[in-house]
């Protein structure tokens, strides 16, 4: 547990306070000790079950359909108990003030939901045949105060914790609209539980919930098995560039680059995935080049340069059959073409471009030129910003290199580690490079 | 066949019996027929390329199970269950054959079945004052019957399975059950709840609880697609060896659906023969790292040494994913020999090792004289190299294939 500023304890000193407060007041004749015990059973198990989000610190459970649940069965009091519950959570890692705060802020945002619950004219109660119409209403303002509540104060302890320490984390304190939109909705699950207590008494909290559960449980799997898909295409991906010492981790700087660049000019989310896929996977092609011809040291033969020239169409070759967007694959095979037509494998110019190539080649070009190579050093930012420049509109879109000084800017980029080169002999340096377009390839006119 | 025979004559004569009768409660058979209909059109696929219509099952599963709506109780028929859930199939299913995509009768045919045992058990039940005055026993023969219905289903989709792909009955019906699991959970509860909450809610509750289904949905239909999308990925890159000139192309493929064919042989559950497939079809991963191509990519023909450095890289490479480390330890151990001074390497490993051999002897071509020169080789290296069930499995495989070719 991080150390906490003094407004921070202050803050969470007067939520649990104000949740002890409100639980000895009373009144407790109207909660029934069994439904008391199930639902705060059931807060639990959702409680301990959360998905994590993006920042590790915080989650979110289900658990407000425990909570809303309780409103209608028990009103306020009893609600506020369960939520108070949430102290005793078995989540791991949990700090004891994290505890007690979690716990006085359940238990203050079902009290205050119970509260509108109750002045809206709600009967609390199992609710049967006859309530039905008429309990939607009040339930429906109890869920939205507590979803409030419970969002305001968590908002608030964030934006205190992590001012006071001043941690570069980039957790963003404020209200997430598709997150209280989603508790929102577990919370209707609530109601549902109340109105099936009566028929089927305590198996309702469990049978609302497993279909719940397994769509968690579904969108889980997803999530694990995309985070596969991606490390297992990167590690595929670093087995080509072992061969060429100077090309480590290019793939994935490329594919960075091109995101960073796809997001600057406002792709949709699903194109931005498959642009990253394919920057990843725009070199592989090279595997079909032989390794005496990339790495040459004098001019290139004509047979050579083509066999350079191929290597689009090599990747593309591999690559086809993945069951990518028909985009991905485009900016793959051309992802050496010029604005000015005189790029390969084609010599499509302008438009005819395709947009992801288009992109690809600026962070490919890019990432060349501030990596180490065998013939010089990595280049500084800003000189390989100048030399973007210097071929926007011959080699580069020009839109696109304007963009991607925007988004450099505003992201930032992680240079390669300077290399070292192997202590090989030296007989004599490579000065070219197929992505590099300071160092063109040299070939030789054969006739 | 059988079991699609046997669905139509059912359907059939449900039908045939129903239009006699005359359907009761027509509007919340509508109701629940166009449920079905829905959940017939939005089809998923489960690993394993399995169809699974989770919300027409939830739907059809809720109206065999319906107790009342409302204040009235529920009086239609099993056969008229039967009836609404077929109708609801075929006219779900048109879509489909519109759209130029199969019916997949087969899977409509044992969810159909299923259906019809629960409403069978429970129609003539539901009336009863027993059910009607106790939940708790309603209950219980619901969540009982539900399962059955799971049951009843994998069964039919292990039958399925195991014809299709020559696995063994019981590692299908096994496999079947653990995938079905999950939705199986949630169909059934849905259909429970489907059941119950319409008492108190009316039709109503039919819709509200098709919700988590259609997450639970969304959720798998994106799952299921990533992991082609993975298999796909793998299998791609995979060529990546015979695109750079260090094996024969087509190899990685070969071996990997000839370790598949050996793995079912023997028996192998689906996750290992998934795992099986990767480590096979990356197996050769580790020649990238050489500086030159070994002549013809034939490691069996290169000295145990450099089969095992070229081994350890490749599963070098596999571990860096950071996801794939049993994949990584079969493909490190598909150069140890069966039997050795070692603890003996996975049965993965050794088929890995036994198709690799077999595949670089081979080739694509078709030749029978030369796979059994190839099959000959392999056996007389049993002793040490080789493991014997794994070679007997191969010899099967390939003999069957000569069958089919002929």
């Amino acid at each position: 547990m991080r150390r906490l500023s003094r407004t921070a304890w202050a803050y969470i000193a007067a939520v649990v306070i104000a949740a002890c407060v409100l639980l000895a007041r009373g009144p407790f004749a109207k909660v029934d000790l069994f439904e008391l015990g199930v639902l705060a059973l059931l807060f639990l198990v959702c409680d301990s079950t959360p998905t994590p989000l993006m920042t590790r610190s915080s989650a979110w459970s289900p658990s407000s359909s425990a909570t809303l649940a309780s409103v209608v069965l028990l009103g306020p009091v009893g609600a506020a108990i369960v939520g108070a519950v949430s102290a005793l959570s078995v989540r791991r890692g949990l700090h004891v003030t994290q505890r007690l705060f979690n716990g006085g802020m359940y238990a203050l945002s079902a009290y205050a939901a119970g509260w509108t619950f109750v002045s809206l004219h709600g009967h609390v109660g199992v609710p049967g045949r006859s309530s039905f119409p008429a309990v939607i209403g009040p339930f429906a303002g109890a869920a939205a105060v507590h979803v409030i509540v419970n969002h305001g104060l968590v908002a608030g302890v964030l934006r205190l914790t992590s001012s006071g320490t001043g941690a570069g984390r980039k957790a963003r304190p404020g209200l997430d609209l598709a997150l209280m939109l989603s508790d929102l909705g577990y919370a209707a699950f609530g109601l549902l539980i109340a109105a099936l207590w009566s028929v089927v008494g305590a198996f309702a909290a469990i049978l609302v919930l497993i279909p719940l559960f397994v769509a968690r449980w579904a969108i889980g799997q997803y999530a694990a098995q995309r985070q596969a898909y991606e490390a297992t295409m990167a590690a595929l991906c670093k087995a080509v560039e072992t061969k060429d010492f100077y090309t480590r981790g290019h793939s994935e700087r490329v594919s960075r680059g091109s995101s960073m660049l796809a997001r600057e000019i406002g792709m949709r989310a699903d194109r931005i995935e498959a642009i990253t896929y394919a920057g990843m996977l725009h070199d592989v092609g090279k595997l079909g080049v032989p390794t005496k011809v990339l790495q040459k040291t004098g001019s290139l033969s004509e047979e050579e340069y083509a066999a350079i020239q191929l290597h689009p169409m090599r990747g593309l070759e591999i690559v086809r059959e993945i069951g990518f967007l028909d985009e991905a694959l485009a900016g793959i095979m051309h992802h050496h073409e010029r604005i000015d037509g005189r790029g390969y494998p084609l010599g499509l110019a302008g438009d005819e471009i395709p947009e992801f190539a288009r992109v690809i080649a600026v962070a490919d070009a890019f990432d060349s030129m501030t990596s180490t190579r065998s013939y010089r050093g990595a280049r500084r930012i800003d000189e390989a910003v100048a030399e973007l420049r210097k071929w926007s509109g011959t080699q580069f879109d020009p839109a696109l290199v304007d963009a991607f000084v925007t988004a450099l800017q505003r992201d930032g980029w992680e240079r390669p580690a300077p290399v070292t080169p192997p202590s090989s002999p030296a007989d004599g340096v490579t000065a070219q490079d197929h992505d590099d377009p300071t160092a063109p390839l040299r070939i030789v006119e054969s006739r | 066949m059988l079991l699609i025979a046997a669905a139509g004559m059912l359907a059939v004569a449900a039908i045939a019996q129903t239009a006699a009768a005359g359907l009761v409660q027509v509007g919340d058979a509508v109701a629940f027929g166009s449920l079905v209909a829905l959940g017939e059109l939005l089809r998923i696929t489960l690993p394993g390329n399995r169809e699974s219509a989770p919300i027409a099952a939830g739907g059809a599963l809720g109206y065999a199970l319906l107790l009342g709506i409302g204040n009235k109780p529920a009086v239609q028929s099993a056969l008229q269950v039967i009836v609404i859930t077929a109708g609801g199939m075929i006219v779900g299913a048109l879509p489909h054959l519109a759209a130029g995509r199969p019916a997949k009768l087969a899977g409509m045919a044992s969810r159909l079945i299923a259906v019809a045992c629960v409403a069978f058990v429970f129609r003539p039940l539901a009336p009863t004052p027993l059910i009607r005055q106790h939940w708790w026993l309603a209950l219980a023969v619901m969540a009982l019957l539900v399962v059955l219905a799971w049951f009843v289903d994998a069964v039919f989709g292990a039958l399925i399975r195991a014809e299709e792909l020559r696995a063994r009955f019981s590692v299908a019906l096994w496999d079947e059950l653990r995938v079905q699991l999950p939705l199986g959970t949630a169909v059934g509860a849905s259909a429970l709840l489907i059941a119950f909450s319409s008492e108190v809610m009316g039709l109503a509750a039919v819709w509200v609880f098709t919700g988590p289904l259609l997450v639970s949905q969304v959720a798998f239909r994106r799952y299921v697609g990533i992991r082609t999308t993975y298999l796909e990925t793998v299998r791609a890159l995979s060529r990546m060896t015979e695109v750079g000139g260090y094996v024969e192309a087509g190899h990685s493929r070969r071996v990997s659906r000839l370790a598949a064919a050996i793995g079912r042989e023997l028996g192998m559950s689906e996750t290992d023969l998934d795992e099986l497939e990767y480590a096979a079809l990356m197996h050769d991963i580790g020649q990238l790292a050489l500086r030159d191509p070994i002549p013809g990519g034939a490691t069996v023909l290169v000295s145990p040494a450099d089969q095992r450095r070229i081994a350890e890289l490749g599963a070098d490479v596999i571990r860096q994913a950071g996801v794939l480390d049993q994949v990584a330890d079969i493909v490190k151990r598909q150069s140890e020999p069966a039997r050795g001074p070692e603890p003996s390497p996975p049965v993965a490993s050794r088929i890995i090792k036994a198709a690799n051999a077999f595949d670089d002897l081979v080739g694509n071509s078709a030749d029978r004289d030369r796979a059994s020169a190839a099959l000959e080789r392999l056996r007389l290296d049993i002793a040490s190299e080789y493991d014997p069930g794994v070679v007997e499995a191969l010899s099967k495989v390939v003999g069957r294939r000569a069958l089919s070719r002929a």
